[in-house]
C-alpha cells in the first residue's frame, strides 16, 4: 500500500514540475522578447528594464529556469505591470468569492447527482429514461446560459435574488446553481451507472435476501460501493468548478478570480493569467493525489495489495 | 463550462486500479435512452438536426430573407412572431436571421479545435501507443500535465498569448484537448498492437514497420471520425463559452456565444435574445452527442 502511494505522490510532484516547465517553455518559445510578451500592452519608461531585472533575463537560459522554478518554490508569481502590483496579492484579494462559489456549487452537484442516483438507478424505465434525459440535456447546456435562464426567471420576473453582486448568501444561490447543474448532469451520469453496475453484484443479493429494506441497501451498500469510481472524477470535478467559476462570475457581474483572469487576458497581463493557470494546476493535482490517496485507503481490495 | 469530455473512451485510470474496480464505463447518456427503438427515434432527429446545421453553415439564406448584420432601428426588440421567428433584438436585427447565420462560426471553430486537438493528440497517442515503455510514460505524463490545466483557463491562457478571434480560439481549444483524444488513440493503438490478427502478421514475417503501416495505422485512423464526433459537441460548449467571455469573434458577428453576451443588456426587457442562441447550442451539442455515442457503440466491436 505504502509505495502505491509514495509513487503516486511522486507521479504527482513530476506532474507539477512539468506543468511549471511548460509555462516557462511556453513563454520563451514564443515569437517576441520576452521583455514584450510580460509588459503586455503597458508602455512605461524603464518597464522593460525592470522586467528584465526581475525575470534575470540577462542570465543564460538555465540560470534563467532555475530562478523561475525557485521563485515559484518560494510563492513569489512575479508583478502585474497592468495593475503594479504583486501577482499574488491581486490574484489572493480575488480568490475568496471564487473558492465559496465553486465549493458551494461543488457540494450542491455532488447532492444533487447522489440523489438523483440514489432515487432513479436500477428503477423502472421509465424513471431512467427521464433521468438520463435530463443528464444529457444538463451535461449539454452552456453554463452561462442557464445562468441567463436563471437570471431571467428568478431575478428579474420574480425578483426572488439580486442581478449581480456576491454580498450575503442571496447573491450566492443563483451562481452557485448555475454552476452545478451541468456539472451534477456529468457525475449523476457515472454515478447511476456505477450503481446500477453494483447493484447486479451478488452482495447486493446476499443482502436483501438478508431482508434488508431497500433504501437501506441503497443508501448503505451500494452507494458507498459506486462512490469509488466517482472518487476518481474527483480531479476533474474541480478543475471543471475553476474554469465554470470563470465564466459564471461573468454572467453575475460577480467579483473574483475570474473577473481579474478576465480582464487580464483582455490587458494581456501574461503574468496574472499564468499565475491564476499555474494555481488551478496545482490545485487540481493536489486534489487528484488527495482523492486517489483516500482511494486505496478506503477499499480493501487496494490496501491488501 | 469545461464539459468534461464524454468520458467513454478515457481510459485514465489512476494507480494501476485494477481492470475489475475501474472498468465502469461512463457513455454519455444518450446511450441508455430507452430501448433499441427510442435510440433510433432520437438518433434520427439528431442525423435530420446535423443536417440541417450544415446545410445553414453552407447556405444560411436559404433559411431566412433577413440580413443578420443589417437591422431596422423601427424595429427594435420585437417579440417573436410572424414577421420575426425568434423576434428581434435592440438594434432592429432578426434574431433567427442571426442564430442561422451563427451555425456555421460555431462549427468551424468546433471542427477547427477538434482537428487541431486530434492532429496532435493522433501523432503523440501513436508514438504512446508502442511498445516502449519509456516513451508511453514520458507522453503519458505530458498528457497529465496538459490535463491538469482546467480546459477554459488553459484556454484563456493561450488566448492572451496569441490574441482573440477565431482561429486563435480553435487553436487554444485543440491544444485543450490534446490530452483527451491523445489517450483515446493511446488506447486505441494499443488495442490494435495487441489484435491476433497483427500478431499473425507479424508471425508472416512481416518487419514492424510493414505491420504498423499496413495493420496497425489503418485501423487506428478508422477510429478518427467516430472520435471527432464523440468530442465535437463538448468542444462546441468550451467554444461557446470562450465567445461569450468575449474572446473570439467579436460583435457584430452573429456567434452563438457573442449574442448571449449582447443579450445580457436588454434581459430586463426582452427574453428572446437570451434564450434561442443558447437553444442553438444546447440542441446541437445534444445532436452530436447522441449521433457520436451511436456510432461509438456501434463501431465498438469491430474496433476493438
Amino acid at each position: 500500500m505504502w509505495s502505491r502511494i509514495i509513487s503516486r505522490l511522486l507521479t504527482s510532484l513530476v506532474v507539477a514540475w512539468a506543468s511549471v516547465t511548460a509555462t516557462f517553455l511556453a513563454l520563451h518559445a514564443l515569437p517576441g522578447r520576452i521583455q514584450d510578451i510580460l509588459a503586455g500592452d503597458v508602455e512605461y519608461p524603464g518597464l522593460r528594464e525592470a522586467i528584465a531585472a526581475e525575470w534575470g533575463l540577462d542570465q543564460s537560459l538555465p540560470m534563467q529556469y532555475f530562478e523561475f522554478l525557485s521563485r515559484i518554490l518560494r510563492g513569489d508569481f512575479g508583478t502585474s505591470y497592468v495593475l503594479r502590483q504583486p501577482v499574488i496579492e491581486v490574484v489572493g484579494s480575488q480568490l475568496l468569492p471564487t473558492v465559496e462559489l465553486a465549493l458551494t456549487a461543488g457540494v450542491l452537484a455532488i447532492v444533487i447527482a447522489g440523489l438523483i442516483a440514489l432515487l432513479t438507478a436500477g428503477r423502472g424505465r421509465l424513471s431512467r429514461e427521464l433521468a438520463s434525459f435530463v443528464e444529457l440535456v444538463f451535461a449539454s447546456t452552456p453554463v452561462f446560459w442557464l445562468g441567463i435562464l436563471l437570471l431571467m426567471a428568478f431575478s428579474f420576473n420574480l425578483r426572488w435574488f439580486p442581478v449581480s453582486g456576491a454580498e450575503g448568501w442571496s447573491s450566492l444561490v443563483l451562481p452557485a446553481i448555475t454552476l452545478a447543474l451541468p456539472t451534477a448532469g456529468l457525475l449523476t451520469q457515472v454515478l447511476r451507472e456505477a450503481m446500477e453496475k453494483t447493484l447486479d453484484q451478488p452482495f447486493v443479493t446476499t443482502v436483501r435476501s438478508r431482508g434488508v429494506g431497500e433504501f437501506i441497501i441503497r443508501w448503505r451498500h451500494v452507494l458507498r460501493h459506486a462512490l469509488l469510481p466517482a472518487v476518481t472524477l474527483g480531479g476533474w470535478l474541480i478543475g471543471g468548478l475553476l474554469g465554470g467559476a470563470v465564466i459564471t462570475e461573468k454572467v453575475f457581474g460577480r467579483p473574483g478570480l475570474g473577473t481579474v483572469t478576465l480582464g487580464a487576458v483582455l490587458t494581456h497581463d501574461v503574468p496574472v493569467v499564468l499565475t491564476v493557470v499555474l494555481l488551478a494546476a496545482f490545485i487540481h493535482v493536489a486534489a487528484s493525489t488527495v482523492l486517489d490517496i483516500l482511494y486505496v485507503l478506503i477499499d480493501p481490495r487496494l490496501r491488501a495489495q | 463550462m469545461t464539459a468534461p469530455s464524454h468520458r467513454a473512451f478515457d481510459t485514465a485510470v489512476p494507480l494501476d486500479v485494477p481492470e475489475d474496480l475501474a472498468g465502469f464505463e461512463t457513455p454519455h447518456p444518450s446511450a441508455t435512452i430507452g430501448g433499441p427503438r427510442r435510440v433510433r427515434l432520437g438518433l434520427i432527429l439528431s442525423g435530420v438536426f446535423v443536417a440541417f446545421l450544415i446545410a445553414a453553415s453552407i447556405a444560411p439564406s436559404l433559411f431566412t430573407h433577413f440580413d443578420p448584420l443589417v437591422g431596422d432601428f423601427s424595429e427594435g426588440l420585437k417579440p417573436p412572431g410572424w414577421a420575426h421567428l425568434f423576434g428581434t433584438d435592440r438594434l432592429g436585427r432578426d434574431v433567427f436571421a442571426r442564430t442561422v447565420f451563427g451555425t456555421r462560426y460555431s462549427l468551424l471553430i468546433g471542427f477547427g479545435g477538434v482537428a487541431v486537438g486530434l492532429g496532435a493528440g493522433i501523432v503523440l497517442g501513436i508514438i504512446a501507443g508502442q511498445r516502449n515503455r519509456i516513451l508511453d510514460e514520458a507522453v503519458s505524463r505530458l498528457f497529465d500535465m496538459l490535463s491538469s490545466f482546467p480546459g477554459v483557463l488553459l484556454a484563456m491562457l493561450i488566448v492572451t498569448f496569441l490574441g482573440q478571434g477565431m482561429l486563435n480560439i480553435a487553436i487554444a481549444v485543440g491544444i485543450a484537448g490534446i490530452p483527451k483524444f491523445g489517450r483515446v488513440v493511446r488506447a486505441q493503438t494499443q488495442l490494435i498492437r495487441d489484435a491476433d490478427y497483427v500478431t499473425q502478421a507479424a508471425i508472416y514475417g512481416l518487419s514492424r514497420w510493414q505491420v504498423f503501416i499496413r495493420h496497425v495505422l489503418p485501423n487506428v485512423l478508422v477510429a478518427i471520425p467516430i472520435i471527432a464526433t464523440v468530442y465535437i459537441g463538448s468542444t462546441i460548449l468550451i467554444v461557446s463559452g470562450l465567445s461569450f467571455l468575449g474572446l473570439g469573434p467579436q460583435p457584430p458577428t452573429p456567434e452563438w456565444g457573442v449574442m448571449l453576451a449582447e443579450s445580457r443588456d436588454v434581459l430586463r426587457v426582452a427574453w428572446w435574445p437570451g434564450v434561442f442562441p443558447g437553444l442553438a447550442i444546447t440542441a446541437t451539442v445534444i445532436a452530436f452527442s447522441v449521433i457520436g455515442n451511436h456510432l461509438q457503440q456501434r463501431f465498438e466491436g469491430r474496433l476493438a
